[in-house]
């Protein structure tokens, strides 16, 4: 934790540092008769977020923020684990989403979380997979008239006879 | 009185069969969409809009403001049992909403979101139907610099609702602020903050890619690493009892917050620019200072829930106001609503009150209807939402999360931002480790693009001197108000250091 | 700098001789999937109600076999929306609702690399004109009373408008160099907001589209004193054109559906079918006049030509803005 906190402080100044040289490219400092450019709102509180990361730091240093005295990991091995299977599952369920399309997608991450780490039998499993798909095509394209992406041309047979059924 | 005849007229034109079939299947729809992250209740007026060609221009109105008065109401719903504020205004209900459904009290805290958007709507429906030609001169009185002194107001209420850390606190509020910056700079029209070069931000970061990021996955992936997935279920069976000793605890305990909300809410509201989000913050903050137990706040109390419920909900009749008065919208939903008065030849404007007198009161006596309908739905409906919450973690988890990424789609239609929504929620993972508050960014990304465009535009109109703030009559005392409540805190906090340093 | 107008009678017969053989082999092609009704703008603004107004026409008579789906993509001054066209993957069922934005955002973004040439035509449903309105309370009621006060103020006299280098700037800019006028110029995010400060008199004066200041002006709170228009509109008889003053210039928004670039040849016929036969609507005529806006019909072949000219009259537009 000790480390973690003086880490993300000194990412957050790097971050608030890029803001600021990227506001830079627009006027930053008051025009006489006409107030401030254009890129002084987002440099002048950049730079407020510099100084928020200093002081966080030298809170660090004083040892006065719980983070900053903690000697236990940021996060333990089940915690990291837990990161990589669940934001692990997210991310591979985006990426899924422009290939097998939002509801193959969402029904491959619905089956995977509650199959391996939810451990829930593979009948709930399967049902879920497949109602919870199903409910949110005829929400969403049926009532709501939002159409989701379909991935690969290769999923367009299916989805032209849904469409052909829900208009 | 000409206004009561009026009004009993309307209310029994919004009670015509046709009209009140609308009306219940409008809230119905309104608070199921709502409920939905990512959907509000621009979706539902924009999509059911065309289909409001089948019936008469006041059917089709009531019909599309019953979906805008449920949405209001199903914005709390997703607040409270999935923790993932549907829209901006309902954020300031999460800060004591989630407490309590965390604590296996999440009926209280959705009959207290009932109770109190009930009365919010009952209160501006009066004030509405009282005072309305009279407001809208006070709305058209907020120009640019009123507009920011009352932005101003609304971040002095920020300063209660960070954590104990204070750079941490400033830190995101700045976060916020900064993050809303990126687009387009209106004033100058040139593009600003495009990170990385990337064209995709040329567009700018909407707040649900930041919100349904920080609540939907961050917020999540916390509870799951904090419970090591197993959150227990604590939440009770609903009973008709239990409900009903959870509406006398609420009425109890959350009737403060409820009036000011009310209040607030409807005078914010009826200024076009600043809408129900401001409103429900402050009202949040006012509730807050006001208590005698402000320790309360945060940790879910009542009187939390009910102050931003209350005020979304009276800002969403207030802010109806300016649209028929003088045809400018206070919101999106307004402003598709009055795309659909055109559509029926209607002529929203100064003159709508006076031609237009059936439509007009229809109208106002639907909003009366439909609020009072909203509340027996949304009652109805609260045992379902508890079931949700009985579900097992393990599957609850994985619905949020489609939930997320599917309405999170819905709102941006784009992919990019879906990217960006994930990055949110594991960066908003790993700074909630380290205690960063992430409630005053979600906030100041609303609010920034309001706040900046008002300060620029001011110090334009009187050629930058920043005089501008507290010489016009009502820009003035709002400021004024608005230094001394950001001040307070920091002169306090510098007292305390400096009656540490001699002893030490 | 002139933008043209048919007559109405030349109009309706060009529609239906142009209509005529589209009609033949459109049935060839339909939509397969709910298409994707792009907006340059975001929900509430002119362009928007457009959109809604023709989704809700297409409804009502039953026009299209699968929906239009409207979708707000106004960020960036259109620059979101362009993108989005461009990189879509099947333009065979996307298409936008375009104001002048569509001209002035490519070149004022080179670095994106849009070229609106490649972009393919679908209907002009009509341009928007330009009114130049003051508040009653000013007691100004003819253009060379306006001219002399804001002379007399200086530098002083305060003008809405949209963002800069947007429609309301550009007029507002034109009409300043024509006069000899220094206005303080205060840039708004939408029309809907610069006409409710001109009706709170925060600003003084205001270039809205007739649509957005009609409330106002039926209730007697803003007057008109100049229109940015060819000729007198129908609308508002008595007040001039500056044409009339001696100044060769006219500026309208335009409200036309363009296709993705790379649409094919039978899909762009449908839709110019179908849009024909929207704008031909009952509907639609009786909203181009109560909103005041001006016809103009033109086929594929006619617009791609207007594009080409509106480009490089904005080219010189915001050269002489300065950006």
């Amino acid at each position: 934790m000790r480390i973690g906190e003086i880490v993300t402080a000194g990412v957050l100044a790097l971050f608030s540092l890029y803001l600021m040289w990227k506001s830079a490219e627009l006027p930053v400092g008051y025009i006489a008769g006409t107030g401030p450019g254009g890129g002084a709102w987002p440099f002048w509180l950049s730079g407020i977020m510099l100084v928020c990361c200093g002081c966080i730091a030298f809170n660090w240093w004083r040892r006065t923020s719980p983070p900053s005295q903690s000697e236990e990991p940021v996060l333990s091995p089940s915690g990291w684990r837990m990161l990589l299977f669940v934001g692990g599952g997210i991310v591979g369920f985006v990426a899924l989403i422009e290939v097998i399309s939002m509801y193959g997608a969402l029904a491959v991450f619905l089956f995977y979380y509650t199959r391996f780490l939810g451990r829930h039998s593979l009948a709930l499993s399967l049902s879920l997979a497949l109602i919870a798909p199903v409910t949110l095509f005829f929400f969403f394209e049926g009532a709501m008239r939002i159409s989701m992406p379909t991935g690969m041309p290769f999923t367009d047979p299916v989805f032209n006879v849904l469409y052909e059924l829900i208009y | 009185m000409d206004v009561l005849h009026l009004l009993s007229d309307g209310m029994l034109l919004a009670l015509q069969p046709l009209n009140l079939l609308l009306i219940l299947i409008g809230v119905s729809v309104g608070l199921f969409i709502g409920a939905m992250p990512g959907l509000g209740s621009v979706n539902g007026v924009a999509i059911l809009l065309p289909i409001t060609f089948l019936v008469p221009p006041t059917g089709a109105i009531i019909f599309l403001a019953a979906i805008y008065y449920g949405a209001m109401y199903g914005g709390a719903i997703s607040s409270i049992t999935l923790g993932i504020p549907g829209a901006s205004t309902a954020v300031a209900t999460t800060f004591d909403g989630r407490p309590l459904a965390r604590q296996g009290r999440a009926s209280l805290a959705l009959v207290t979101a009932a109770l109190a958007s009930f009365v919010g709507g009952t209160i501006a429906n009066v004030l509405f139907t009282l005072f309305a030609p009279l407001l809208a001169g006070v709305a058209l009185s907020f120009g640019p610099p009123e507009i920011f002194a009352l932005m101003l107001l609304a971040f002095a209420t920020f300063v209660g609702l960070g954590g104990d850390d204070i750079p941490k606190t400033i830190f995101s509020i700045c976060f916020g602020l900064v993050i809303g910056a990126i687009g387009f700079d209106q004033i100058s029209g040139a593009p600003r903050l495009v990170l990385f070069d990337m064209s995709e931000f040329l567009k700018g970061i909407g707040f649900l890619v930041l919100a349904i990021g920080v609540y939907g996955i961050g917020e999540m992936l916390w509870t799951i690493e904090q419970t090591r997935g197993e959150v227990e279920t604590t939440n009770p069976k609903m009973t008709m009892r239990g409900m009903a000793a959870d509406a006398k605890e609420a009425t109890k305990r959350g009737w403060k917050g409820s009036m000011i909300g009310s209040f607030l809410g409807f005078f914010v509201g009826v200024l076009p620019a600043a809408g129900a989000t401001p409103g429900s913050l402050m009202a949040y903050g006012v509730a807050k200072m006001v208590s005698r137990k402000p320790e309360e706040y945060g940790r879910g109390t009542p009187d939390g829930v009910a102050a931003p419920e209350a005020a979304n909900n009276a800002a969403s009749t207030g802010s109806m106001l300016p649209m028929l008065t003088l045809g400018i919208p206070g919101s999106p939903t307004t402003a598709i609503l009055l795309g659909g008065m055109v559509i029926w030849g209607l002529v929203p404007g100064p003159r709508l009150f006076a031609e237009e007198t059936e439509f007009v009161w229809g109208l106002i006596g639907s909003f009366y209807v439909s609020n009072f309908a909203a509340l027996l739905i949304n009652l109805a409906f609260i045992p379902l939402f508890i079931w949700m919450l009985r579900m097992p973690f393990t599957i609850l988890a994985p619905v949020i999360f489609v939930l997320s990424i599917v309405g999170g789609y819905a709102a941006t239609r784009s992919m990019f931002d879906l990217w960006l929504m994930i990055a949110f929620g594991i960066g908003a993972f790993f700074l909630r480790r380290f205690d960063y508050p992430l409630a005053p960014a979600v906030l100041a990304i609303v609010l920034g693009p309001i706040a900046e465009p008002t300060l620029r535009q001011s110090l334009l109109l009187s050629s930058g001197d920043p005089s501008i703030f507290f010489t016009r009559p009502i820009a003035g005392p709002i400021t004024i108000v608005a230094l001394i409540l950001i001040f307070l805190p920091a002169l306090k906090l510098l007292r305390r250091i400096g009656a540490r340093k001699p002893a030490a | 700098m002139t933008i043209s107008k048919r007559g109405f009678l030349a109009l309706a017969c060009a529609a239906t001789l142009a209509a005529a053989p589209i009609h033949a082999f459109a049935a060839d092609w339909q939509p397969r999937k709910p298409i994707d009704f792009v907006i340059m703008a975001g929900p509430g603004g002119g362009a928007d109600q457009i959109a809604r107004f023709i989704q809700s026409v297409a409804e009502k008579k039953g026009l299209t076999r699968r929906p239009l789906v409207p979708n707000n993509k106004g960020g960036g001054s259109g620059a979101e929306a362009l993108i989005h066209l461009t990189t879509v993957n099947d333009p065979d069922h996307t298409i936008l609702v375009t104001l002048n934005s569509f001209f002035t955002t490519p070149i004022r973004q080179e670095n994106l690399g849009i070229d609106i040439m490649t972009f393919t035509p679908v209907a002009m449903m009509g341009v928007d004109p330009f009114v130049l309105w003051i508040h009653k309370d000013s007691g100004i009621t003819t253009v060379d009373q306006f001219i002399e006060t804001v002379k007399s103020m200086n530098g002083e006299y305060v003008m809405g408008g949209t963002g800069s280098g947007q429609e309301d700037s550009i007029v507002i800019a034109y009409m300043s160099e024509a006069f000899g006028l220094n206005v303080k110029y205060i840039p708004y995010d939408g029309g809907g907001a610069v006409a409710k400060d001109l009706a709170g008199k925060q600003i003084m004066a205001t270039v809205n589209n007739p649509a957005e200041a009609k409330g106002f002006y039926e209730a007697g709170d803003f007057v008109p004193l100049l229109a940015f228009s060819d000729e007198r509109m129908e609308a508002y008889p008595d007040v001039p054109t500056i044409r009339e003053l001696g100044h060769d210039f006219s500026y309208y928004n335009q409200r036309a559906v363009v296709g993705a670039p790379g649409m094919s040849d039978e899909a762009a016929a449908y839709y110019q079918d179908l849009f024909t036969q929207i704008y031909e609507s009952e509907e639609w005529q009786g909203y181009l006049a109560s909103e005041s806006l001006s016809p103009l019909w033109m086929n594929a072949e006619e617009q791609t030509a207007y594009w080409a000219k509106q480009v490089e009259t904005h080219r010189k537009l915001l050269a002489a803005l300065g950006g």
